[in-house]
């Protein structure tokens, strides 16, 4: 029994700690004098590795989602006869909940893995230590550009996403299964509000995106330095990105569309 | 490291995502309509509008000619006050217009028709229709019905 309670103690000062740790690493990492010129062409080229190589997959799953979406829709939809309200269907999901969540969770799997294992080597082969000796700080030197760099490519990516989606879900519903291309639309945008629905769909993937960057860079930076140290930081990379992407979700929409 | 055409191709990712935001403002969600600058407001006093919305649209003989911006209760007549944004292209509405609350289709959304009458003045901006048919509630019309077969035996 006291070694139960010793254990949930030791446990609850370790997670606390971890999230001490994790926020310290942030704070020293965004704030502090820096190299504007050498740091933000460092972050120029951190946003090709986590934004640009993040394009295809991106491009690909929003193109089938928004198709699968018009699809399941139409079915459903045309046994109520209003198959015309498939347009505000699919850009209303996309929008708000789908292009959002889905893609911090490929980001996370894509791109949040990849930062992790970088700087979870990094510090394997003591690069990190040697930065230290030379006199550079590699807080600022190494995470912040790979965090402002998420922070910038994930709205990017969302924005991207969402857009595909929509005009995979008018491919299916307007060219394939033959809803009228002007109803569409025009229900769409009806029913879509800019500052609502789209302007709260990117202010939830900058939350998601803080986050996921987050989560990755602090567990490549805190991890055990072995090969298999590596490896399990970069499953619970994905692992917590995706949970706290899923559970802060559930609280943004809560809080932007809960009255409604 | 760090090079030109890692430059261009970050450039190249911003403005596909200013694209899309500029794809999503405009095509998606329709803002060109709702800063529609050219418009003029009314507003209708119904009894109910049970089931209209914000953002419903206004119909002139099924053109939509406007959209609605506001609903609210009116304490001193006890009815609804319907604020409507109008399209400056329709301003050939006479006095005496009547509102009244339809629906598209039978589960449809509800939408508010005006039926234009014969008056020599036109309506203005800030003026309020009277004439007015409120929304249908089914619930009252099979309360009615159940009333009449229970009286004809």
């Amino acid at each position: 029994m006291v070694e139960w309670i010793t254990g949930v103690g030791r446990s609850t000062l370790s997670h606390l700690s971890n999230l001490g740790r994790a926020t310290l690493i942030l704070i020293q990492a965004i704030t502090g004098r820096s190299n504007v010129g050498v740091h933000w062409r460092l972050t120029i080229d951190q946003v090709y590795v986590v934004g640009v190589l993040s394009l295809s997959i991106i491009i690909v799953s929003g193109l089938f989602i928004g198709m699968v979406l018009g699809l399941q829709g139409y079915t459903i939809l045309a046994d109520y006869g209003s198959e015309q309200a498939l347009g505000q269907m699919v850009a209303l999901s996309l929008t708000r909940e789908l292009g959002p969540v889905v893609t911090a969770l490929l980001f996370a799997g894509r791109a949040g893995s990849a930062l992790t294992a970088e700087i979870g080597l990094m510090k394997a082969t003591e690069q990190l230590a040697s930065l230290e000796m030379i006199g550079v700080d590699p807080l600022r030197r190494v995470v912040a550009p790979r965090f402002w760099a998420g922070v910038i490519s994930l709205p990017i990516l969302s924005l991207i996403f969402v857009s595909v989606g929509c005009l995979g879900g008018a491919l299916v519903g307007v060219s394939w299964l033959g809803v009228d291309s002007g109803s569409f639309w025009a229900n769409m945008q009806a029913s879509v509000e800019f500052s609502d629905d789209v302007l709260n769909g990117i202010i939830k993937s900058v939350v998601f995106a803080v986050v996921v960057t987050w989560i990755a860079v602090y567990q490549g930076y805190d991890l055990v330095p072995t090969s298999e140290g590596i490896s399990r930081a970069t499953t619970k990379t994905v692992v917590h990105a995706s949970l706290a992407v899923l559970g802060l979700d559930f609280f943004l929409t809560a809080i932007m569309f809960g009255e409604i | 490291m760090y090079s030109r055409g890692t430059e261009l191709s970050v450039g190249v990712f911003v403005l596909l995502g200013a694209l899309c935001l500029a794809f999503l403002a405009l095509e998606v969600s329709g803002l060109t309509q709702s800063s529609d600058s050219g418009a003029y407001r009314l507003s209708a006093r119904f009894d109910n509008v049970a089931g209209l919305t914000t953002r419903a649209k206004v119909s002139a003989a099924g053109v939509t000619v406007g959209r609605v911006v506001g609903i609210r209760y009116d304490e001193k007549t006890a009815g609804a006050i319907v604020d409507m944004e109008i399209s400056q292209s329709f301003s050939q509405f006479s006095e005496d217009t009547s509102a009244s609350i339809l629906t598209g289709g039978l589960l449809g959304e509800k939408y508010i028709g005006l039926m234009t009458g014969g008056g020599p003045n036109n309506l203005a901006d800030g003026d309020v229709i009277y004439d007015t048919q409120s929304a249908v509630i089914l619930e009252e019309l099979i309360g009615k019905f159940l009333l009449n077969m229970s009286s004809e035996k």
